[in-house]
């Protein structure tokens, strides 16, 4: 019965029986919660650490896949179906990471919450016992004393392990997740998701940027044109059905508007 | 009966309630010993939801050690074995 409790209580027993007052138990204890909530407080500003840069990280990866979103359309628009179909290609990629990306920054958050909380857990508990703790040493007697600090210590000792292991878990999974983080992070750095004109040797890459950088006069005429089109020959919307779609949606409340 | 789930906190759970927590504890521990992670990840999770849904929460300030301690939601199952004494998570009513 009991078998896990045991781990904590074991710990806690060893600490009484440590020290020839025991009053001094008390404050050598304190000592010690007072430094694990500091650990435990360095520990949520840890993962808040990673979680933010996680958040940066997700922000320039959304930049980039939001600009080759745009290349595509410009390439498409000049009829380079080729280049459009090689921006969509890299803004996959950049997909798959970026809800690699997520699940981390998810992770991270569950951490960051859990540790907040286990924090103001202690700390509360930390603040009781150190009110008993200062009633005991006022009011001490040798009969009683054993009994009193032993409750004492009960609670805060096993929720010192808790926080403890609760630390430890969060500190190894930040771990592993900044050796990730690092990694995008040096991919940015190098300029390779920075932009599709940064991939070394690329012809494409190149293209596409050329045609960001000149096509905008061409593009804007084009869908000028289109519009033109639109108003004049409704025999080519009819070709295109979200052309007429829209055209229908447009028409039908002037219509209704008329009457 | 006060329990604590490792990592979020303590919960006053009504003895009654041991035979149920039981069943779902056996469930954990079969899981464990065929090592089929999926059926482990959902016991636990039965037996973690049942104990946060009947149990009230024991307040931060209180200073009571736990009648019993349950791994935390993330834990491995391999992390649970460690833990694991012969009788499951919940003990056996005596």
């Amino acid at each position: 019965m009991k078998r896990m409790s045991m781990i904590f209580k074991a710990k806690a027993t060893k600490a009484i029986d440590r020290a020839e007052d025991p009053r001094e138990t008390l404050d050598y204890s304190y000592q010690k919660q007072l430094e694990l909530l500091q650990k435990v407080r360095r520990g949520v500003a840890d993962v808040a650490t990673s979680r933010k840069r996680v958040e940066l990280q997700v922000a320039q990866l959304q930049q980039q896949g939001e600009k080759l979103h745009g290349q595509a359309q410009k390439a498409l628009g000049a009829g380079r179906e080729d280049l459009a179909r090689e921006a969509l290609t890299r803004r996959a990629g950049l997909d798959q990471q970026l809800s690699d990306l997520q699940t981390q920054h998810a992770a991270l958050q569950g951490e960051e919450e859990k540790l907040t909380l286990a924090s103001q857990r202690l700390q509360a508990k930390v603040e009781s016992f150190r009110t008993r703790k200062e009633t005991i040493k006022a009011t001490y007697t040798a009969a009683e004393a054993q009994t009193r600090i032993n409750e004492a210590f009960s609670g805060i000792s096993e929720e010192m392990g808790d926080v403890g292991m609760a630390v430890q878990r969060a500190e190894d999974k930040t771990a592993q997740m900044q050796a990730r983080a690092g990694a995008v992070d040096e991919l940015i750095a190098s300029g390779a998701l920075e932009d599709a004109s940064g991939m070394p040797n690329d012809d494409i890459a190149r293209e596409l940027n050329a045609l960001s950088a000149g096509s905008d006069v061409e593009s804007e005429l084009a869908s000028m044109k289109a519009q033109l089109g639109a108003g004049e020959a409704p025999k080519e919307l009819e070709e295109t059905g979200s052309g007429s779609t829209e055209q229908q949606t447009q028409a039908e409340p002037q219509r209704e508007e008329r009457p | 009966m006060i329990v604590r789930i490792l990592g979020e906190g303590q919960l006053d759970v009504e003895d009654s309630e041991l035979d149920a927590l039981n069943t779902l504890d056996r469930a954990v521990e079969s899981a464990i010993e065929a090592g089929n992670e999926e059926q482990f990840r959902s016991a636990l999770d039965a037996l973690l939801g049942a104990v946060r849904q009947k149990g009230r929460r024991v307040p931060d300030d209180a200073l009571t050690d736990s009648d019993l301690i349950l791994p935390p939601a993330d834990a491995s199952l391999e992390e649970v074995r460690a833990l694991l004494g012969d009788e499951g998570l919940i003990p056996d009513p005596a």
